[in-house]
């Protein structure tokens, strides 16, 4: 990967080696950055960064030089390190910088802090509302290198606790597949096979916050390096913590804009004996957001429960039909209704399906279908697993597609997912619509295509804005579980009100007073 | 029927492994289950559940540290299992695929076997010897890179995958020996009630040197060495200094 490999070869470096930090732009993400021009006028792209980018590099890599400390400034390393995975246009930096140590990273943050150079922590660009952008250019600080993995040892007579402590670059995947023999796994599932630093950063989480809830409840301890290079470890291995303010959920969530996350402490639970998925099919969603409700108020203790649309059940189907050796069946396009139990007992597990299963009739629910074999199950759910590239395939031609995520209280779920099925018919767009039924959260998936007009692509915008507002209205949030990145900064006044958008600007300002840690992200202007 | 499943303890499939005096360096390495043994382990698991096999036993060679090794397996659904310990290396420079089948052939005759499952190779030596090897002295039939197993009628139908395709072999009646390939099944996790319930089955030492085999390896390791580094590559301005380094430097095109 890296060019100029070494931070010691610095005689392979020259002025003119270096790419000025300019903005990728391809005809795919001119259409989709228009409404976008006003963020790229943010950065500071002027003369003066410009000339004095190259020498800085040098700089620090002569700080650096007896490290293991690697620096790329190949073209593809930097697109790849400017964007994640949205429809946010490619925001390069100037240099890739892969630090093995803590050391390394408190000498470069100080060394950032000391010239006004930005810095974007970097896990594996997975997220999805431009976070890893680096709207002024400066450090990609890619967190590859902190592998580093403690998990419980089941040999011990003495039970170990059920928590790991990784370095900020393990991803999940990696984790639970070291975990795999010791019957405990780590529960937040995000989709995509994110680093652990990126999911504290993001505040991420999946379908199996309905139970265990998201980042936030499954972390204890997370060490960081602040913006002057104060090396911070907050929270503890107990399960409580009464001690100090919570800067464990300082962290969280703060989009790399407080400080580099260089280790986390994870809870773990155990793998399940019993696992049962069900399916079932409503004639409105209404119908089903009430079954959901229901369901909690009767106290079943739901493991996952996505509810899919019916046009997000229709991209399924024309996905399959276009699959080779399909043998899934074809199901019916209305409002499912995708669950998942756990129990200790099977005989509790069944229980609880049946009177899941009771509840679901009482309001209209049919084709009640479940099962607990393994292969079984991944059939039944395939539905939801391959939900984002179905939806891509819905517009032939579409490469990629605007995310939307907005979460609200339950009892306004039905209807704001309702009137945003109803927006979508109305423009005659594309647009499947699931959700995290149990936690009133949805997202849209609106596929792009190439060809898209700018009108088209400012209707989806316009979609977008809207579930937005209409989550606003509802008493919610304009992001359940993305982020807030740069697209969003603009709802947070909304959402919050002055008073608390003024708080978070005080806490940047204290932690972060030249603004070097991750600029343009989160605050609003 | 009862099934003898053999597990190996190697170097973990994810550790960048380095070479030092002449051989593999171990020291402070992971260690794991080797992920072809971890296969037959669940096919054996799986025989026991569709109620072909009657009993599961595991065996390990090596150091003390298999037991954990064991304890997988008996987390996985194995009933009991045997450690056979040696201090002898079983990553081919000191116990060899023939050394490591004659054990396996006096185990399989005391525990009067009628099935023994193995991974199709260790991944640390990469040999795909011992079941061969260990059918041959038992004068069993064998089929090795199984992809599929089926007990049926008193024995068992496998299909084993060659670079040519599948083939379908019926061994009408048991004891066999039959390695595990990679598609044969998807290993299980352990759930933490069964690695409690692990701690508590038999698992009975014995020493290698007590069966009165020949453990000496007949074949010498000469070297042991580390492939040559990557070269680094480098840019290239335009098409046709691509197309005169591939001509000129590194020979691929005519």
């Amino acid at each position: 990967m890296s060019l100029f490999g070494r931070a010691a070869r610095l005689s392979t470096i020259t002025s003119g080696a270096i790419r000025r930090r300019t903005t990728t732009t391809t005809s795919k993400t001119t259409r989709q950055c228009i409404f976008y021009k006003r963020y790229r006028q943010l950065s500071t792209k002027t003369a003066k960064t410009a000339a004095s980018s190259d020498s800085w590099i040098l700089e620090l890599q002569s700080h650096l030089a007896t490290t293991e400390v690697e620096f790329s400034v190949n073209k593809y390393e930097l697109e790849r390190h400017g964007r994640g995975e949205s429809y946010h246009p490619t925001e390069t930096p100037d240099v890739v910088v892969c630090p093995t140590s803590v050391d390394d990273v408190i000498t470069i943050v100080q060394f950032c802090a000391k010239h006004k150079i930005p810095i974007v922590p970097f896990g594996v660009g997975t997220s999805v509302e431009g976070h890893v952008c680096c709207l002024q250019g400066g450090i990609s600080l890619d967190m590859k290198n902190f592998v580093n993995m403690e998990i419980p040892n089941m040999e011990d007579d003495l039970l170990p606790d059920p928590i790991a402590t990784v370095g900020a670059g393990v991803t999940r995947n990696t984790l639970n597949e070291a975990l795999r023999h010791t019957g405990l796994q780590f529960v937040v599932d995000p989709g995509a096979d994110a680093t652990l630093g990126g999911m504290v950063a993001t505040g991420a989480s999946g379908t199996t916050a309905v139970q265990f809830g998201t980042m936030r409840e499954n972390i204890l301890a997370v060490q960081c390096v602040l913006a002057d290079g104060t090396l911070v470890n907050t929270g503890t291995k107990a399960l409580k913590n009464s001690a100090g303010y919570d800067l464990l959920g300082l962290l969280c969530g703060s989009e790399g804009t407080l400080g580099v996350i260089t280790e986390i402490t994870v809870k773990l639970h155990p793998i399940p004996e019993n696992v049962m998925a069900a399916v079932c099919v409503f004639d409105s969603l209404q119908d089903a957001a009430q079954t959901v409700t229901m369901l909690k108020l009767c106290n079943i203790p739901l493991l996952r429960c996505e509810l899919l649309d019916a046009m997000s059940v229709k991209a399924f189907n024309q996905y399959q039909e276009q699959q080779p050796n399909n043998t899934a069946t074809k199901r019916e396009e209305k409002p499912t209704l995708f669950l998942e139990f756990q129990a200790p007992s099977m005989t509790s597990l069944e229980e609880q399906v049946q009177m899941t299963q009771s509840i679901c009739q009482d309001y209209g629910g049919s084709g009640f279908d479940y099962c607990s074999d393994e292969e079984e199950r991944k059939a039944l759910w395939a539905a939801r697993h391959s939900l984002y590239y179905a939806s891509v395939k819905l517009r032939p031609g579409a490469k990629g597609a605007i995310l939307t995520d907005a979460c609200v209280p339950l009892s306004q779920f039905a209807s704001v997912i309702q009137e945003t099925a109803q927006e979508i018919e109305e423009k005659g767009v594309v647009a499947p619509t699931f959700g995290h039924a149990g936690d009133g959260n949805f997202h849209t998936i609106i596929p792009i295509g190439e060809d898209d007009s700018e009108e088209y692509i400012e209707t989806l915008h316009e979609i977008s804005n809207n579930i937005v507002l209409r989550s606003l209205a509802a008493g919610g949030t304009c992001t359940g579980e993305h982020g807030v990145g740069y697209g969003k900064t603009k709802y947070l006044e909304q959402q919050y009100g002055p008073g608390a958008v003024h708080m978070m600007r005080l806490v940047k300002k204290s932690l972060d007073p030249h603004n070097i840690m991750n600029p343009g992200k989160v605050i609003p202007n | 029927m009862k099934v003898l499943v053999g597990v190996k303890r190697v170097v973990d499939y994810a550790v960048k492994v380095r070479v030092q005096n002449k051989s593999v360096d171990l020291n402070n390495v992971k260690m794991s289950l080797n992920p072809f043994c971890e296969i037959a382990v669940e096919e054996a698991v799986r025989l026991k559940e569709g109620k072909h096999a009657d009993e599961v036993v595991a065996m390990s060679i090596g150091p003390k540290q298999c037991t954990e090794t064991l304890r997988t397996a008996l987390a996985m659904g194995c009933d009991r299992a045997i450690h056979v310990t040696t201090d002898l290396r079983t990553d081919y420079m000191d116990l060899q695929p023939y050394a490591i089948a004659k054990i396996f052939e006096k185990v399989a005759e005391q525990e009067g076997t009628d099935l023994v499952l193995l991974g199709k190779q260790g991944i640390d030596s990469d040999c795909g010897q011992t079941g061969p090897m260990l059918a041959g002295f038992l004068g069993w039939p064998q089929v090795t890179f199984a992809a599929n197993l089926e007990a049926k009628d008193g024995g068992i139908q496998v299909e084993r995958e060659t670079d040519a395709g599948t083939e379908t072999i019926n061994i009408p009646s048991l004891p066999a020996v039959v390695t595990c390939d990679l598609r044969l099944n998807e290993p299980r996790y352990a759930t933490l009630p069964n690695i409690m319930k692990a701690k508590k089955k038999k698992v009975d030492t014995i020493a290698a040197d007590s069966f009165g085999i020949d453990l000496e390896a007949h074949n010498e390791v000469l070297e042991v060495f580390e492939p040559p580094q990557r070269q680094e590559g480098i840019m290239v301005d335009d098409i046709d200094q691509l197309v005169d380094k591939l001509k000129n430097e590194a020979g691929v095109l005519a």
